[in-house]
């Protein structure tokens, strides 16, 4: 290991691995640090991710998927179920060996990494990060470097400390307990979404199969709704309701920021991706796709800035993200708080009249618009999204 | 019998034991960076807490709790 590099990554998730394996593709020195034991590990996630999302970034290997998916399935309060094939649309991954072929592939491209190593504070000099504090194996120790990456997650505590604000409204974090669950006889290739009060109220409720009948459950809560009762206290009436012999083989907390992106994810020194960035689709809470654009935004623009000795460029960075996916995810967040503020009756009557749409039309841009007819303002937004491109 | 104090006051935030599986909610809708999260290991940053109680209404698994009393100093 070497005292000082180009470029620093702070944790080793998919926005991290791929702000390293960008970066140092550039042919620049680059060191991400990961404070858990393990890339990958544990699964915080619903671990569900749409084809184009994955290939973009790795060439498709079995070992890390769970499941092929070709459906979604809705179920609304009352039972009522909604189904919309769409041909090969995603995956479910294992995370854990997804997360560390990401890894290995910054690896390949250069980028050295080091598990075990807690951030704890960053260097800073005239108002500028010039590299980060960390904690191996009870030593505490100092790395210099031109540029931090941020890809600290959920907490986001290395922004702050940079001087960004970076914590998160608590109704926009959705608080998730999750579990993998045997013996779950659901279709292997379809995702399934439960809607309500009583199951996820303002979000929703997934059981996404994993493959032999295994799958991952879960659901995220507000922290509105979570004053007054938590996430695992739905997943546990769930289950009991649904599969209450199912034999559960990891159980799991996590959190989704559910928000636009950060009002500014660039300063002098420092940058931030993924989940730390605020990079998650708002609507879907899925954030792995989103993360390793922005990482792979992020790790390119660090990468030349490093080689064009101009370090101001990384302030490119915010206006490089808005541009591919921060803008429409406003138009998703508005969308997010449309629909789910629907009451259990309007979920109700939304599945019912999608029912009699031909098999043949049903597509998830119709399901919007039979979900927002009277929503008008709503409706423009969909239209955005779905139809002009 | 020695109470914490946090920023304003007695500290009244509790973490319960063993309980915490650190996923990091809590640490991301922290006001005032007053919470410290490791791979396996939890802890409040007494001086910077103000007992705004955000972390209970976002933790998944009701790890954390508001307690009235204030929290003791563990011995």
């Amino acid at each position: 290991m070497k005292k000082e590099y180009d470029i620093i990554v702070v944790g080793a998730g998919p926005a991290g691995s791929m702000a390293a394996r960008y970066a140092a593709d550039k042919g620049v020195s680059v060191l991400m640090l990961e404070k858990d034991r393990d890339v990958g590990y544990p699964v915080r996630c619903g671990e569900a991710i749409s084809k184009a999302g994955v290939e973009e970034f790795i060439n498709i290997d079995q070992k890390w998927i769970a499941a092929t998916i070709s459906k979604f399935g809705f179920v609304a309060p009352d039972g009522s179920e909604v189904f919309i094939d769409f041909g090969e649309a995603g995956y479910v991954l294992e995370r854990r060996i997804f997360d560390y072929a990401l890894a290995e592939s910054a690896a390949k491209a250069g980028a050295e990494i080091l598990t075990r190593a807690y951030v704890n504070g960053l260097i800073i000099e005239n108002d500028i990060v010039k590299g980060v504090k960390y904690e191996f194996r009870g030593e505490q120790l100092e790395v210099r470097a031109k540029i931090v990456i941020a890809a600290d997650g959920v907490e986001s505590r290395v922004g702050r400390w940079a001087g960004l604000k970076t914590h998160i409204d608590f109704r926009d974090m959705e608080a998730a307990a999750q579990i993998t669950a045997a013996n779950i006889p659901i279709d292997q290739n379809t995702l399934y979404f439960y809607f309500g009060k009583d199951v996820a109220p303002n979000g929703y409720f997934w059981v996404f199969p994993k493959g032999n009948n295994k799958a991952n459950i879960g659901l995220g809560v507000s922290g509105i709704t979570g004053k007054k009762k938590s996430a695992l206290s739905y997943l546990n009436e769930f289950m009991e309701k649904h599969y209450p012999d199912a034999p559960i083989l990891t159980s799991i907390a996590g959190g989704v920021p559910c928000s636009i992106t950060l009002d500014k994810i660039s300063a002098p020194g420092i940058m931030l991706v993924g989940d730390a960035a605020r990079q998650v689709n708002p609507l879907s809470g899925g954030g792995i796709a989103s993360g390793m654009i922005g990482g792979s935004i992020a790790g390119t623009i660090a990468g030349d800035a490093i080689k064009q000795n101009n370090l101001s460029h990384i302030l490119t960075y915010d206006k490089a993200w808005a541009d591919r996916l921060g803008k429409r995810h406003e138009i998703f967040n508005r969308i997010k708080n449309g629909i789910y503020n629907f009451s259990d009756e309007k979920f109700n009557a939304i599945a019912h009249s999608f029912l009699k749409v031909p098999e043949e039309k049903r597509g998830l841009g119709n399901l919007f618009v039979t979900a927002l007819m009277n929503q008008p303002s709503l409706l423009v937004d969909v239209a955005k999204v779905f139809f002009v491109k | 019998m020695e109470f914490r104090q946090a920023k304003t006051g007695k500290l009244m935030i509790e973490i319960l034991p063993n309980k915490c599986d650190f996923c990091g909610c809590c640490v991301g809708v922290c006001p005032e960076d007053a919470i410290e999260l490791k791979e396996a290991e939890i802890s409040i940053i007494d001086e910077r807490c103000t007992n705004c109680s955000k972390c209970i209404w976002s933790c998944p698994i009701e790890v954390i709790v508001f307690n009235k009393t204030g929290v003791l100093f563990q011995r």
